[in-house]
């Protein structure tokens, strides 16, 4: 039977680039993915590319290739990537620049274009899924919109002789699910097999997530040499059959537990796993180690896909305020609460316009409520944080501008004041009848 | 007995939506799991945290319940206010729930 690796070289955007070199030398690999494009990313990828038409890709784009390509050219291993961002073209052209100047000159490089789906969103006036309104109601705070395309355009771009594949929004697993396609020539309609490359995806996506990274937890779940996490592979067959695996003396570990959380992280209903080219169906899936650092992985399934795709639409939401000082020593905690009040206070007398504002002693009960934290130990150092939602800048630096004055009117020996004030661009979803997305591929010679 | 004791965890962010899967160490504690760490439990121990709905999800052949819980996330991760956005942490509260061992376990 036929069988192909693919190692997953980063989990989100600013990760570890060692590991994807590792596997690169190591790991016996055909494919590197990259996946490195947040929900929120590509929003902010726009506005930097409506201030510069060349920009708009990952920021890490040249480190990652530079680092990864002479190896990659010399044993063949292909490239898929996600870091195209909001101009998956400009970074193909960059990479064919970076190839050049490597001596990598006969590397075939493919955009895939077609993911800004923002004026069929607007044609169409579709309704957003989080909250009530329209994407012509967000009116000049639309930014962008950009749908998950899935694997066929990176899988016909592999099948063209492509060796680096460059797209902007896919969905994360079908990046990993375009090789496997492409390998093993499945059927678009094999629903099971597409269910099953998902699930491979959907656990290589994150990278060292299933490696032992976001895991360990001493004395229960202990993890060797963390700071050496070797990043995994996907051994996959022509039948869908999958081990996780990641390079011998790496640091880390794929046991039947990491994949069993990575397995459900960030999943809804097991049973429909909404993806662009199938609903994957993660109910009945097995998992089994087979060696060390070896798991195998079976039983993913599918449903027949959607008519539509999900649309990530990115607008500029609000603005955030905030401060932040340290308290210390006896009655520490006293002072925190009493600092607090007094910038309740302050922004009442102050008049500062606010939709939602937080008051929270970090160390105490700032990430799940006072209520779950009521019965805590009293902290030698507590850290009081105030956060609002504002309509302006200039309303959401006079939160911080509140903590801040603490030093000289607050409660006693408060040190360390910091304050932000920041824009927000969130992002919503619609869902966009899929024919309305049109993905392309654009080669560039290097 | 703690639910830390028999059971790992882990969170995942969509939007407003959090999800947390809880996995038996031992397929014979998934019982326990099963009968005591249910929703209206997990709602109640994220009261002030999950302002919508907690939906459990049951996995057997992994040993393993997976709650969704709507309005969890302060608005959504991309807009909230929360020094963790993404309710990353959110696992480690919920090993702290009380379980009663099982006739095997004490």
């Amino acid at each position: 039977m036929r069988t192909i690796r693919i190692g997953s070289g980063a989990g989100y955007s600013g990760d570890r680039i060692e590991p994807a070199i590792e596997l690169a030398e190591k790991g016996d690999i055909q494919y590197l993915v990259f996946e490195c494009l947040g929900e929120r990313t590509v929003a902010l990828a726009q506005q930097a590319r409506m201030k510069n038409p060349e920009s708009g890709y990952d920021p890490l784009l040249e480190e990652r290739m530079r680092a990864v390509l002479p190896l990659c050219a010399s044993k063949g291993i292909k490239i898929v990537t996600n870091m195209g961002a909001a101009n998956p073209e400009a970074a193909a052209r960059r990479t064919a620049e970076i190839a050049k100047s490597l001596g990598l000159s006969s590397l075939k490089i493919a955009a895939v274009v077609g993911d800004d789906v923002l004026d069929a969103c607007k044609d169409g006036d579709l309704p957003i899924m989080e909250f009530d309104g329209t994407i012509k109601q967000l009116g000049n705070r639309l930014l962008s919109a950009n749908a998950y395309l899935g694997a066929a355009p990176m899988a016909e771009a592999l099948a063209s002789g492509a060796d680096i594949v460059i797209t902007g929004r896919a969905s994360d697993p079908a990046l990993f699910l375009a090789p496997m396609i492409h390998a093993f020539g499945w059927a678009m309609n094999d629903w099971n097999l597409l269910g099953q490359g998902t699930v491979a995806g959907h656990l290589l996506e994150c990278a060292g997530q299933i490696t032992g990274g976001y895991f360990a937890d001493p004395g229960y779940k202990d993890i060797p040499d963390l700071a050496r996490l070797g990043f995994p592979i996907g051994e996959v067959g022509e039948d869908g059959s999958l081990v996780i695996t990641k390079v011998e003396g790496s640091g880390g570990a794929v046991t039947a537990r990491t994949c069993k959380e990575q397995l459900l992280y960030e999943v809804h209903d097991p049973r429909q796993y909404f993806q662009p080219d199938v609903v994957a169906d993660f109910s009945e899936v097995t998992v089994e180690e087979i060696g060390p650092d070896r798991v195998r992985v079976s039983g993913g399934r599918g449903h027949q896909r959607t008519d539509t795709l999900k649309v990530s639409v990115g607008y500029v939401d609000s603005y955030i305020g905030e401060g932040q000082i340290s308290y210390a020593g006896p009655g520490a905690l006293a002072r925190g609460r009493l600092a607090l009040e007094i910038v309740r206070e302050r922004l009442k007398l102050t008049g500062v316009a606010s939709s939602e504002l937080r008051f929270e002693l970090l160390g105490v009960d700032s990430l799940h409520g006072a209520e779950i934290a009521a019965n805590a130990n009293e902290p030698y150092e507590v850290r009081v944080r105030v956060a609002g939602r504002t309509e302006s800048l200039r309303e959401a630096v006079r939160i911080g501008n509140e903590v801040e004055t603490l030093y000289t009117n607050g409660p006693a020996a408060g040190g360390g004041a910091w304050k932000s004030a920041r824009d927000v661009v969130a992002v919503a979803s619609v869902l966009l009848p899929r024919e309305l997305a049109k993905p392309q591929i654009r080669f560039v010679g290097a | 007995m703690k639910l830390r004791e028999i059971a790992h965890s882990r969170t995942g962010d969509k939007g407003n939506t959090s999800n947390i899967s809880v996995i038996a160490y031992d397929a014979r504690h998934f019982a326990l799991l099963r009968d005591q760490v249910t929703s209206e439990r997990v709602k109640a121990h994220f009261a002030g945290v999950v302002e919508g709905e907690v939906v459990r999800y049951e996995l057997p052949n992994l040993s393993a319940l997976n709650f969704v819980m709507t309005q969890a996330l302060g608005g959504g991760v991309t807009r909230s206010l929360a020094l963790d956005a993404h309710g990353k942490s959110l696992s480690s509260a919920l090993l702290d729930l009380d379980i009663e061992p099982g006739p095997d376990d004490t």
